[in-house]
């Protein structure tokens, strides 16, 4: 059967396309939202560490899956090899309703002003591509708001100095903290650092329908068995699909994106869940598949009039790759500072965001997520016994005596860390797998070690009685959880691949709308960012739209 | 196209034929009756001597006693079916050097022997050909990984029986959700 036009494709159902079909359908557009993944819930894996979102070693248990889904790792050395989606140089994030929303650690970060100027702030960086966003903090600002009032944001924000401002409180009070967390926020004080209540995409009192957290040991890397973070799965997407404009269709893989005989862009094909190759038509395509496969879906969208690829013609497509490094210290305590009381990560730092002596960045520290049995059995000071009696002693002694600070480092963005589409291996349909190479800037190292001292730093105060540090930065390709800038925004398309609203330079009807925009990619976790994003795009095509605005 | 390329894609072709019941074309044929998945009966007494070295019993079970080979060979016929190739070759290399060093096998070497050996392993300093390009090293790492995996992981996947480790731990189990942190 011939699938009816739309108005509108979406790509993605995760933190980015999520919102788009929202913004989209309820201003009465009709949206077909694509999702490779399936709908899955906490019943589908429980607490099962081995087979999370976050230790993936038996498989990802929000997708994709290790049978029908391979991608190419260039190591720095020029070697190369296949890689599954378990394995940490997939750099994976999810598939599924809701992607990465659904098994978050729900950190609710807005970018800071610097973050937008990088460029202005910091003056050019040899060998890097950084640069200033086209859009300010203040064309932002207003759909950060959105977001958080529409998914559901706990925090309090007027005890961070640093954070920008906004014209409304988060709409939750903050999460209290547990001991580890409490013993942190006290030393932060005793340091003269500005500690404060993380925000969280995670309902701290009951919001919209949904109840508030009962403080499980396992949260980010599970989906949450009542529903107390707040994902686009159990927020836009349902009022996405209430409206009856959307329809989700689940196990569909979008394989190319159509151009006919003018050179226009008039829908996707795709392989449902039976691998039957079919087409969908509509007047515009937005992509939120995720900065790796955004630009994969692009680079293997391939024509007459768009021989390398849409959006490729001045090479700026898959480039500056960007997640985060990830600075992190141990500390281990005399007496037992775990209490049970998770998920655990609930004080943070803003003081070494920016205007370090030296640095270019920087990123915020804060206390981690529980560590896990398996997680911690990894976790030793150096010259410690890695298995044998010791060990096992070790883990008996200190399990609950452990604590971890750590942060993103904001990457310097090099035009090196990319995407490319691999000539010859391909996935289960028979497409390209994307191929990924590059590894992060020589300043990150120099952000990193400073980052490190002051996690150190901080336990320390707190009372460990011995600490150990890394500096978090892997010798490859480095993107995660946390991809981004591969489809960059920016006002010169020699320079970039979208314009300020996501529109993809060259084509007046295809945008972007993920973690690929990000010009930078700040010292936070994306999510939030990528939500407000989504809610400016969404907005200005609806609204352009009912003007009768066609994107020809 | 490099080598490594060509490489890369005979492990990918590896990996889509191993996918569909390479157990069978890899399992000794020859062996008398395994109740294991992968593991011949020696190498499964071997791995149980290997799990309680890298998790040694005291007052608690070790890798053995909670079910570490079970874990492995239940993961090597499923997600971990990759990893099977290196499973057959290094356990072999192991009772080889051994029976060279000692005329035993690692199971009937004392504790202390045992444990040196490993160590061996570990730091790379295995003299047999079997362990060249750091064989030794990148194997021992992986028996250790897979062997934590086993005893700390979920019990679903076949080890940490009886929830040893989680018990160990003190840790509540099964995870009790909810009822415990809501204030009546
Ligand atoms: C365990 C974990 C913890 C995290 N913790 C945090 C946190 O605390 N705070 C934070 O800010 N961020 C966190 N993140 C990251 C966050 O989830 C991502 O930044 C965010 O989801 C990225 O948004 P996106 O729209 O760019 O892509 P995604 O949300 O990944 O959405 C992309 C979707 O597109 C689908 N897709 C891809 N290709 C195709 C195709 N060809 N056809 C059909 N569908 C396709 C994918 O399956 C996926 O569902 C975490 C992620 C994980 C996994």
């Amino acid at each position: 059967m011939e699938n009816r036009k739309v108005n509108a494709v979406i790509v993605g159902a995760g933190a980015g396309g999520g919102v788009v079909a929202k913004e989209l359908s309820v201003a009465g557009m009709s949206v077909v939202l694509f999702e490779q993944g399936d709908w899955i819930s906490y019943d589908d894996h429980t607490n099962d560490e081995l087979l999370s979102q976050r230790t993936t070693v038996l498989g990802n248990s929000c997708g994709p899956d290790d049978k029908r889904y391979r991608r190419v790792n260039v190591h720095p050395d020029g070697s190369s090899h296949i890689v599954l989606p378990s394995e940490g140089d997939y750099n994976n994030n999810a598939a599924c309703v809701g992607s990465g929303t659904v098994t978050y650690g729900a950190l609710a970060w807005r970018f800071m002003k610097e973050d937008f100027r990088m460029k202005s702030v910091y003056g050019h960086v040899a060998g890097s591509t950084i640069e200033d966003w086209p859009i300010s903090y203040e064309d932002l600002e207003p759909f950060y708001e959105k977001a958080e009032w529409e998914l559901g944001v706990a925090g309090e924000d007027d005890k961070n100095p640093f954070a920008p401002p906004r014209k409304r409180p988060q709409p939750m009070p903050p999460f209290t903290h547990n001991k580890e967390a409490s013993l942190l926020k006290d030393a932060a004080h005793r340091l003269g650092l500005h500690p404060f209540s993380i925000p969280m995409l995670r309902n701290s009192v009951p919001y919209n329908g949904r109840p508030a957290c009962y403080r499980m040991r396992t949260c980010i890397g599970f989906a949450c068995p009542v529903n107390a973070k707040s994902g686009t799965h159990n927020t836009v997407i349902p009022v996405a699909l209430q409206t009856g404009n959307c329809e989700l269709r689940t196990q569909c893989i979008v394989s190319e994106i159509i151009v006919n005989e003018l050179g226009a862009i008039t829908g996707v094909t795709y392989f449902d869940k039976d691998k039957r190759k079919k087409t969908q038509l509509a007047d515009i395509v937005i992509l939120s598949a995720a900065a790796i496969e955004t630009a994969r879906l692009l680079l293997n969208s391939k024509s007459k009039f768009f021989p390398k690829g849409i959006g490729n013609e001045n090479d700026w497509v898959g480039r500056n790759l960007q997640g985060h490094d990830y600075p992190q210290a141990f500390g281990l305590f005399k007496d037992e500072i775990y209490d049970d009381f998770g998920p655990g990560s609930s004080i943070a730092v803003c003081d070494f965001n920016h205007h370090n002596p030296g640095i270019i960045g920087g990123g915020y520290l804060k206390n981690a997520f529980i560590r896990l049995p398996y997680g911690i059995s990894k976790v030793r000071p150096p010259g410690e016994k890695l298995w044998g009696k010791e060990h096992k002693q070790f883990q008996r002694m200190n399990f609950k005596r452990i604590a971890e600070v750590h942060g993103p480092y904001q990457q310097i963005p090099n035009f090196e860390q990319r995407i490319e589409v691999d000539p010859a291996v391909k996935d289960f349909w028979g497409i390209p797998v994307a191929r990924l190479s590059g590894k992060t800037h020589e300043e990150d190292i120099k952000g990193c070690k400073f980052m490190a001292e002051k996690a150190e730093m901080w336990l320390k105060e707190a009372g460990a009685v011995l600490t150990w540090s890394s500096l978090g930065i892997s010798n490859g390709v480095n993107a995660g959880q946390h991809q981004a800038g591969t489809c960059r925004m920016g006002n010169d398309p020699k320079t970039s691949v979208t314009d300020k609203w996501g529109r993809v330079h060259s084509t007046p009807n295809l945008f972007v709308a993920d973690g690929s925009l990000h010009v930078t990619n700040g010292g936070f976790n994306p999510a939030l960012t990528i939500m407000a994003l989504g809610f400016r795009i969404g907005e200005y095509i609806a609204t352009e739209w009912n003007k009768g605005n066609r994107f020809k | 196209m490099n080598n490594q390329d060509n490489l890369s894609r005979r492990r990918f072709l590896q990996l889509t034929a191993t996918g569909l019941g390479s157990i069978y074309l890899l399992s000794q044929c020859s062996q008398p009756f395994s109740k294991w998945r992968f593991f011949t009966n020696a190498e499964a007494r071997l791995m149980d001597a290997i799990a309680d070295q890298i998790i040694p019993p005291d007052e608690w079970p070790g890798g053995r006693e909670s079910g570490v080979t079970n874990f492995i060979d239940k993961q090597l016929a499923g997600p971990y079916v990759r990893y099977q190739e290196e499973y057959r070759k290094g356990l072999l290399a192991i009772q080889n050097s051994c029976e060279t060093r000692f005329r035993k096998k690692f199971e009937e070497l004392k504790w202390d022997e045992q444990t040196a050996f490993l160590e061996l392993m570990e730091a790379g300093k295995m003299k047999e050909a079997s362990w060249k390009d750091e064989f030794d090293k990148t194997f021992f790492a992986l028996i250790r990984d897979h062997s934590m995996q086993g005893y700390y992981g979920s019990p679903r996947h076949g080890g940490n029986k009886n929830n040893v480790s989680y018990r160990m731990l003190q840790l509540d189990y099964p995870l009790i959700i909810g009822q415990n942190r809501y204030k009546s």
